[in-house]
C-alpha cells in the first residue's frame, strides 16, 4: 500500500517537472533562435511581456481554479507591484548595485501587491458569491485612478507628495519628480531580461504547484469544492482563502515588477492596468482550462503570439477573445455539452473538466 | 444663500443620476434575485440602448419617443437572446463561476461589437428631452429639463414595477421563483419563462436608463455602459441585492454620494468614493439596507 | 463515575426558532461514552436541525451543549470540530474534485502540521509528514474498503462508497463524537448490512461515541442502544431502543393518524 502511495506522490512530482521542463526547453529554443538571428525585433520585444502574461495567468489560475473565486482586478495587483517597485528602483538607482536593487524591487513589488490582496480580502473573502468579482474590479479601477493623481518628488529637503499636480510638490530647482501623475514614472532602470522573466516564471510555477500539492493547497481546494464540509472538518476558511488570494496577488505583483523594469516610461493606462487587461488574463486562464496550470502557460503564449503573427486580425483581437471566452465556457461547463462530449468524443481530449495540474 | 442653492442643485443632480442608477440596479437586482447570477452584460445593454436611439433619432431623425420605443424593443430582444443562448445552458453547471465568466464574455463581446461598428470615437448624443430648464429663486437655481424628466421617469418606473410585481400573476410568479425555484416549478410555474421575462423587463429598463444617461451626459462610446453598470450593481448591493425597493434607495443614495463627492471632495476621486461605499457596506452590513440574510441549506 | 459510564454529550433544553416557528423545542439528550445512539422521527421533525445546532451551523436561541465536560454552546463550526464533534451530511458533501485519498487527508488537516514555506520549498519535513498522512489515510480507507479507490476522484465513486468516504473523512478529524446524518440513505439492503457492521467496527475499534439519524428501522433497531424520537421539533419518546419502538405514540407518529 505504501508503495502505491509513493507512486502517486511521484506522479505529482513528475507532472510538475514536465511543466518546468517545458518552460526550460522553450527558453532554450528561443535562445537558439535569437543567437542565430531568427527572431525579428518585434518578436524579440515581445519576450519579456510574454513572461509577464504567463506569470499573471498562472497566478490568476490560483485564485480562479484552485480557490474557486473570481478576481477581476488582477491587473490592479500588477499595477501595485509595478509602481511600488519602479518607485523603489528610481530612488535607489544611484545607490544600490543593479542585481541587488532588482532583487529588492521584486520583493517590494510582491509584498506591496500581497498586502493589497489582504486588504481587499478582509472585507470580501468572508462573503460568498459574486462580491469578490465586483470588488476586485472596483479595486483595479481605483488603483488605476489613484496612480494617475499621485505626484511624488524628491529634492535636498526630502520627499514631497501631492495629489494635484507637479507644481504643488513645491520643490527646489534641482528637485526631481519621481511619480508624475498621468505621465507616470520615467527612467526606471531596464533590469528585466528574457532570462529573468523565465526564472520568475519557474519560481511562480514552483510556488503555485507545490502549494497545490501541500497540506495548505488541499485545504484551499477543499474549501473550493465544499465550504460547509471544509468547515465541518475544522478547516479555517478565512485563513486559507486569504492565503491563496494574497499569494496570487503577490505573484501578480512580481509580474508587475518585471513589466515595469522593461519600459522606460511606466504609465497607468486602461490598456495595461485596466479592466481589459484583467479580462485578457482571465481569457488565458479559461482557454487553458480552469485549474489547469500548464494550460494557462500554453494559452498565454499562444494567445499573445497568435494576433502578432496574424497581423490582419489585430482589429478583431478583443472580439475573438470574447467569443473564445463564451464558447469555451459553454463547451466546458454546460451540463448538456459535457454529456454530449462524453458520448461523442474520446475521453480526456479536452482538458476542461479534468483537474490535472 | 448661493451655497444653499448650489447644495440644492447638487442634490437634485444627485437624485437625477441616482434615478438612472436605480433603474439600472432594478435590472441587476431582479435578475440576481431570480436567476441567482450577476449579469455582467447588463451595463452594456445600456450602451446598446444608447446607440440604438443615437442611430434612429440623431441620425435617421425619428421622433424621440418612437426611437426610445424601438430601443426598448430591441434591447428586450437582445436581453432575452443573451439569456437563452449564453446563460440558460449554464444554469445547472457545477461551478457558479461558469455563468459569471460567460456573462463577462458577453459584456466584452457587446463592447467590441460596438467598437467595430461605431468606432472608438465619442458620439455626441442629442438629448431627447425638449423641456427648457426651470429657473428658480431669481435664476440662482437652474434645474435642467433632463434632471426633471429623469427623476420623473425614475418615479414612474418604480411605481409601475412595484405594482407589476405585487399585483400581477407574472409578478407573483417572479417572487415565487426567486424564493424557491424547485417549489415554484412544482406549483406549475414556468421557471424558464419567468426568468426570460425578468431579463426582458431588466433589458427594457436598461434601454430607458441608456437614453436618460446619454441625455444627461451626452457622450456615447462603446464603454459608456460599463462604469454606470458597475456602479448600479454597487447600488443594488448597497440597497440589498434581490430587493426592489432596496435597488431604488441604493441607487438614489449612490447618485447623491457621487455628485456630492465630486462637488465637495474631489472630482477625480468620485469613483473611488463610490467603490469605497461598497467596501464599507460589505464590511458593516453585507446584506445591504433592505437585504435579507440568506443562509445556505445544510 | 467509571470510564464506561462517562457522559460524552450532554444537551439541555436546546431550542431554535425560524421566523416564529420553533423548529427544535427543548431538546435534551445525554449520551454515554461509546454509545451508539439513534435520533429518529418523521420527515421535517427537526433531526438535521439538531445536528446543525450541535455543530454550530445554527446558533441556538436557548439551551446548552456540553461535550465531554466542555461547554461548546454557540461556538463556531470549526471550534466545535476542534473540540471533538465531526459529522456527515444528509446530502453528501464531499470534496468532489479531490481524490478519495485527499478527501481523507483534508480531514487529517489538524492532526498533521508543517508550515506553508516547508510545503512550497518541499523541505524534508514536507515529505516526512505527507508520508505519515498517506499512511494514516490509507489505514482509514482500508476500514471502509476504499483503499483500492484511493486515487479516484471522489465524484466518480458510486453512491454507497461516497457515503462511506464521508464517514472516513469525519473520522480523520479524530473526534470524540461522530454524528451521522442518514448514513444508509440510498443504499440497498446488502450495503446497509455492510454499513451496520462498519459502524459497529468504528465504535469498537476507534472507541467512538456515535449519534445517528436514520429512517431505516432495520438499521436503527439493529445497532442503536438508545433512541430519541423527534416529532414537530419536540421529543416524543426517549430511552431503550425496544421500549421506544413499541411505544404507541411513536407508532402513531410514524404510521400517521
Amino acid at each position: 500500500m505504501v508503495i502505491k502511495m509513493k507512486k502517486s506522490m511521484n506522479k505529482n512530482t513528475k507532472n510538475n517537472f514536465i511543466t518546468y521542463g517545458m518552460v526550460i526547453i522553450v527558453f532554450a529554443i528561443v535562445q537558439l533562435l535569437l543567437a542565430t538571428g531568427h527572431v525579428s525585433s518585434l518578436m524579440g520585444g515581445l519576450l519579456v511581456p510574454l513572461c509577464t502574461y504567463v506569470i499573471l495567468a498562472v497566478s490568476l489560475n490560483l485564485t480562479v481554479g484552485i480557490l474557486g473565486e473570481l478576481s477581476l482586478g488582477h491587473a490592479g495587483f500588477m499595477c501595485v507591484g509595478a509602481f511600488s517597485s519602479a518607485f523603489f528602483s528610481m530612488v535607489t538607482k544611484n545607490t544600490l548595485p543593479g542585481g541587488l536593487r532588482f532583487f529588492l524591487a521584486l520583493l517590494i513589488g510582491a509584498a506591496a501587491a500581497g498586502l493589497f490582496g489582504i486588504l481587499i480580502g478582509i472585507p470580501v473573502l468572508r462573503l460568498n458569491g459574486d462580491y469578490l468579482a465586483i470588488v476586485t474590479l472596483a479595486f483595479g479601477e481605483i488603483i488605476k485612478n489613484l496612480v494617475n493623481v499621485f505626484f511624488i518628488g524628491k529634492d535636498e529637503n526630502g520627499y514631497h507628495f501631492s495629489m494635484k499636480d507637479a507644481i504643488s510638490l513645491d520643490m527646489t530647482v534641482d528637485g526631481e519628480t519621481i511619480i508624475n501623475g498621468p505621465q507616470g514614472i520615467t527612467g526606471t532602470p531596464n533590469d528585466s531580461t528574457f532570462l529573468i522573466g523565465v526564472v520568475l516564471i519557474l519560481i511562480t510555477l514552483v510556488v503555485v504547484l507545490n502549494l497545490i500539492h501541500s497540506r495548505d493547497g488541499r485545504a484551499i481546494m477543499a474549501i473550493r469544492d465544499n465550504r460547509i464540509a471544509a468547515e465541518s472538518i475544522g478547516i479555517n476558511i478565512t485563513k486559507y482563502k486569504m492565503m491563496a488570494f494574497a499569494i496570487s496577488a503577490s505573484l501578480a505583483g512580481v509580474a508587475g515588477v518585471l513589466y515595469a523594469h522593461n519600459l522606460s516610461t511606466l504609465t497607468a493606462l486602461p490598456k495595461n492596468f485596466g479592466y481589459n487587461m484583467s479580462i485578457m488574463i482571465l481569457v488565458f486562464v479559461v482557454l487553458g482550462g480552469i485549474g489547469n496550470i500548464r494550460g494557462s502557460i500554453i494559452s498565454a503564449v499562444v494567445l499573445t503570439l497568435l494576433p502578432e503573427l496574424l497581423r490582419g486580425l489585430s482589429d478583431y483581437r478583443m472580439l475573438i477573445y470574447a467569443v473564445v471566452l463564451i464558447t469555451m465556457m459553454l463547451f466546458n461547463w454546460s451540463p448538456k455539452a459535457i454529456e454530449w462530449r462524453e458520448r461523442v468524443l474520446p475521453k480526456n481530449l479536452f482538458g476542461g473538466k479534468t483537474k490535472e495540474v | 444663500m448661493v451655497d444653499v442653492m448650489s447644495f440644492v442643485s447638487y442634490l437634485l443632480n444627485g437624485i437625477s443620476l441616482g434615478s438612472v442608477y436605480a433603474i439600472i440596479a432594478l435590472g441587476y437586482t431582479m435578475v440576481y434575485g431570480i436567476a441567482k447570477m450577476l449579469n455582467f452584460a447588463h451595463g452594456d445593454v445600456i450602451m446598446v440602448g444608447g446607440y440604438i436611439v443615437f442611430v434612429f433619432v440623431s441620425t435617421l431623425g425619428l421622433p424621440p419617443l418612437l426611437g426610445i420605443f424601438v430601443a426598448m424593443i430591441l434591447c428586450t430582444v437582445l436581453g432575452v437572446t443573451i439569456e437563452r443562448v449564453a446563460y440558460r445552458p449554464l444554469r445547472m453547471a457545477s461551478s457558479p463561476l461558469a455563468v459569471l465568466i460567460t456573462a463577462i464574455g458577453v459584456s466584452y463581446l457587446l463592447q467590441n461589437l460596438a467598437l467595430l461598428i461605431f468606432g472608438a470615437n465619442t458620439k455626441s448624443f442629442t438629448s431627447v428631452v425638449a423641456i427648457p430648464p426651470l429657473k428658480l429663486a431669481d435664476g440662482q437655481l437652474t434645474i435642467s429639463g433632463e434632471t426633471m424628466v429623469t427623476i420623473l421617469v425614475g418615479i414612474i418606473v418604480m411605481v409601475c414595477l412595484t405594482l407589476f410585481v405585487n399585483k400581477t400573476k407574472a409578478g407573483q410568479a417572479m417572487l415565487a421563483v426567486s424564493e424557491d425555484k424547485g417549489a415554484a416549478q412544482l406549483m406549475g410555474i414556468n421557471v424558464n419563462g419567468t426568468i426570460a421575462l425578468t431579463f426582458a423587463i431588466g433589458s427594457a429598463l436598461a434601454a430607458v436608463a441608456g437614453v436618460l444617461l446619454c441625455s444627461a451626459y451626452p457622450s456615447l462610446t462603446p464603454y459608456t455602459g460599463a462604469m454606470p453598470g458597475i456602479k448600479a450593481f454597487v447600488a443594488a448591493v448597497f440597497g440589498g441585492i434581490g430587493s426592489i425597493p432596496g435597488a431604488m434607495i441604493g441607487g438614489i443614495l449612490l447618485g447623491v454620494i457621487e455628485i456630492f463627492g465630486k462637488a465637495y471632495i474631489s472630482s477625480q476621486m468620485a469613483d473611488a468614493i463610490v467603490f469605497g461605499v461598497l467596501i464599507v457596506v460589505l464590511l458593516v452590513k453585507p446584506t445591504g439596507i433592505l437585504g435579507r440574510n440568506i443562509q445556505e441549506k445544510v | 463515575m467509571t470510564e464506561k459510564n462517562k457522559i460524552m454529550l450532554e444537551v439541555k433544553n436546546l431550542s431554535i426558532s425560524f421566523g416564529g416557528l420553533r423548529a427544535v423545542d427543548e431538546f435534551s439528550i445525554s449520551i454515554r461514552k461509546g454509545q451508539l445512539y439513534g435520533l429518529i422521527g418523521p420527515n421535517g421533525a427537526g433531526k438535521t436541525t439538531v445536528f446543525n445546532l450541535l455543530t454550530g451551523v445554527y446558533k441556538p436561541n436557548e439551551g446548552s451543549v456540553v461535550l465531554d465536560g466542555t461547554e461548546v454552546t454557540g461556538k463556531k463550526t470549526i471550534e466545535i470540530n476542534h473540540a471533538g464533534i465531526a459529522r456527515t451530511f444528509q446530502n453528501i458533501r464531499l470534496f468532489k474534485e479531490l481524490t478519495v485519498l485527499d478527501n481523507v487527508k483534508a480531514g487529517l488537516h489538524n492532526q498533521f502540521h508543517y508550515s506553508t514555506i516547508e510545503g512550497i520549498l518541499r523541505l524534508p519535513r514536507y515529505f516526512k509528514v505527507e508520508r505519515a498522512m498517506d499512511e494514516k489515510a490509507m489505514e482509514l480507507l482500508k476500514v471502509f474498503d476504499l483503499d483500492r479507490e484511493a486515487e479516484y476522484q471522489a465524484q466518480n465513486l458510486p453512491y454507497g462508497k461516497q457515503r462511506k468516504l464521508e464517514i472516513a473523512r469525519a473520522l480523520a478529524t479524530n473526534p470524540k463524537l461522530l454524528l451521522l446524518d442518514e448514513p444508509a440513505a440510498g443504499m440497498n439492503p446488502n450495503e446497509t448490512q455492510e454499513l451496520m457492521d462498519t459502524i459497529r467496527f468504528v465504535r469498537d475499534n476507534f472507541d467512538m461515541t456515535i449519534l445517528l439519524i436514520e429512517h431505516d428501522m432495520k438499521l436503527v433497531s439493529g445497532i442503536c442502544e438508545e433512541l430519541t424520537v423527534l416529532n414537530f421539533g419536540r421529543i416524543l419518546a426517549q430511552g431503550n431502543t425496544s421500549d421506544v419502538l413499541n411505544n404507541p405514540q411513536v407508532i402513531t407518529a410514524y404510521l400517521g393518524e
